[in-house]
């Protein structure tokens, strides 16, 4: 009888066991996003199944929202997706003014565009830093943070709060921006654009960063639209949809921007469209293209017309009967608010649609034959914020 | 095409399947009979004209005043709603399916209501399923997986409803 050795394939196979194994990623995991859970189904290295479990920041914001006038519930609104608070103000108030049929002043949809792309660059900063961290580096997120700080400083000056902003509110915004922001805001603008090649070179062609990203959990454009994924998650994809450019609102028909979307010139050849490195880049390109909104925006501002709030807002306003739902284009994605009234001042129902809930809800499909340290970067390719998740 | 032209071409592949409609509303709506829904939906989704590829969100709404003295002034009957907002990629048109329940199955209070699951036709409706089911209380058959997602699984009621009674404690935990 032969003498098995390491090499003979059949005496490994004898002496390896390959049970699955489960293996708990969360609730208090820092790679997770906030309160997280993974339970992966292990085989070896390699994840077999991926189930995540949500609702340990369960507010129940909807309910709240019953109880409420909407403009009381815009705080509310500020707490879900905490990282681009400016923008889930926007959603909230652009469907109550849907149901009310109220017209915004021009100026406010000034400062509302502004103040929006605004937020949406410091969310994809802590994106992109945040992503940085999940991968092992720990510089892109200082850098990001530095600037993301500049943007907060201008956000307390026009209303007073740095995350929970709720300046965007019913009929347009709480105050017109005080005298000299324009210019704070063209500055840090010239300071910031420079920034971006920066990241480039420190994250976007990392050899390392390609290495962890290219070509790992690629999503198909059609599952993508079948599990409603949206924002850079649908574009990463390949599907050019972006909602400023569908469905415009706030008047961002009138500004000159491109949608993210590939094929990018610049993308590696290991990369393939809807991996990990291109959720990433798109991500990177709306940040320029943000930059550019804003410039215009602010060129704009001096020349518009009307108060910052429309005049047919007041605060013992009733909601007409009837429903209505809209979604905006919020960092993460499409955030979608359902109001329905009822001649009441208070809403019989607040409804939210969270992206960043349906965007996660694909990560058991993409996550598939992965390797366990792959999850942390593809879940975090996803961009998830939990409190949105959970509402 | 338009509210209307989807409106005819439902009523006439599913004749007296079609409940009610208001397409004069903010959204133009479509309510359809709740066991005829998953027919209807694979139809939605699969034929040329329509093509509603992409499911946004399915919202439970409960029109319902638990006070009596206001259930008096209020304009609508007691009853359950389950919006669908649906849109096409392909054809760039939307709509609102909504189907019209009873707040309790056989008006038995405590016996949830059943609509088929649409799961299997939009991946989507999955999560958002588990959701309604756990917020709202409404029961999807043929759903794979329908359990609570957002609360703990011994929650007791589901919140959005109007008659919900807030728990006194959770595990030892004061709640109000």
């Amino acid at each position: 009888m032969a003498i098995p050795t390491v090499r003979d394939d059949n005496w490994i196979e004898v002496d390896v066991r390959t049970d699955e194994m489960l293996v708990n990623m969360g609730p208090q995991h820092p790679s997770t996003h906030g309160v997280l859970r993974l339970v992966l189904r292990t085989d070896g290295e390699v994840v077999r199944e991926v189930t995540p479990h949500i609702g340990y920041l369960h507010r129940c914001a909807e309910k709240i929202g019953e109880n409420l006038h909407p403009y009381q519930f815009i705080p509310y609104t500020d707490r879900m997706d905490y990282l681009a608070a400016m923008n889930m103000n926007l959603g909230f108030s652009l469907a109550v003014e849907k149901l009310c049929g109220m017209e915004v002043p021009e100026r406010a949809q000034v400062i509302r565009v502004i103040i929006a792309e605004l937020g949406r660059i410091a969310s994809h900063l802590v994106g992109m830093g945040a992503y940085g961290l999940d991968l092992g580096t720990f510089s892109p997120f200082l850098y990001a943070f530095r600037e993301r700080e500049r943007i907060l400083d201008l956000f307390e000056e026009a209303c007073g709060a740095r995350l929970t902003c709720s300046y965007i509110t019913i009929g347009g915004v709480t105050h017109d921006l005080p005298f000299g922001w324009i210019d704070r805001c063209k500055h840090f603008l010239d300071y910031f654009e420079p920034k971006i090649q920066e990241y480039h070179t420190l994250l976007t062609k990392n050899a390392i960063f390609i290495r962890r990203t290219a070509g790992l959990g690629i999503l198909p454009p059609d599952m993508a639209i079948a599990y409603g994924c949206t924002g850079p998650v649908l574009r990463g994809s390949g599907v050019r949809h972006d909602l400023r450019v569908a469905e415009p609102y706030c008047g961002y028909e009138t500004y000159d921007f491109e949608i993210a979307c590939p094929p990018f010139d610049s993308a590696p050849d290991e990369a393939v469209i809807g991996d990990a490195w291109h959720r990433f880049y798109v991500r990177m390109v709306e940040i320029e293209q943000s930059v550019r909104i804003i410039r215009q925006a602010l060129e704009r501002y001096p020349d518009s017309k009307g108060p910052h709030r429309s005049p047919q807002w007041k605060p013992t306003m009733r909601l007409p009967e009837g429903e209505a739902y809209r979604e905006t284009e919020c960092p993460r994605g499409q955030m979608g608010f359902m109001v329905v009234g009822v001649g009441d001042a208070i809403p019989l129902r607040v409804r939210a649609r969270s992206s960043s809930f349906c965007n996660l809800s694909v990560c058991s499909e993409i996550c598939k034959g992965c390797l366990i340290a792959d999850v942390p970067a593809i879940v975090g390719s996803l961009d998830i914020v939990m409190g949105e998740i959970d509402r | 095409m338009t509210p209307s032209e989807i409106l005819s071409l439902l009523e006439q592949q599913f004749p007296g399947k079609v409940v009610s409609h208001k397409l004069d509303a903010i959204d133009p709506w479509i309510a359809v009979q709740p066991e005829a829904w998953h027919d209807i939906a694979l139809f939605l989704r699969d034929d040329e004209r329509l093509k509603f590829d992409f499911l946004h969100c399915i919202t439970a709404v409960d029109y319902f005043e638990p006070d009596p003295k206001k259930a008096k002034r209020v304009k609508f009957e007691p009853h359950m709603e389950v919006v669908y907002h649906l849109s096409s990629f392909t054809h760039r048109h939307k709509i609102v399916i909504k189907l019209i329940l009873p707040r309790w199955k056989d008006d038995v209070p405590g016996q949830l209501p059943e609509v088929p699951s649409v799961a299997d036709v939009w991946p989507t409706a999955n999560w958002h399923e588990r959701e309604v089911y756990d917020l709202s209380g409404i029961k999807f058959l043929g759903h794979p997986n329908l359990r609570r997602i957002l609360c703990p699984e011994d929650w007791v009621g589901h919140p959005l409803r109007k008659d919900y009674e807030f728990p006194d404690e959770y595990h030892g935990i004061r709640a109000r």
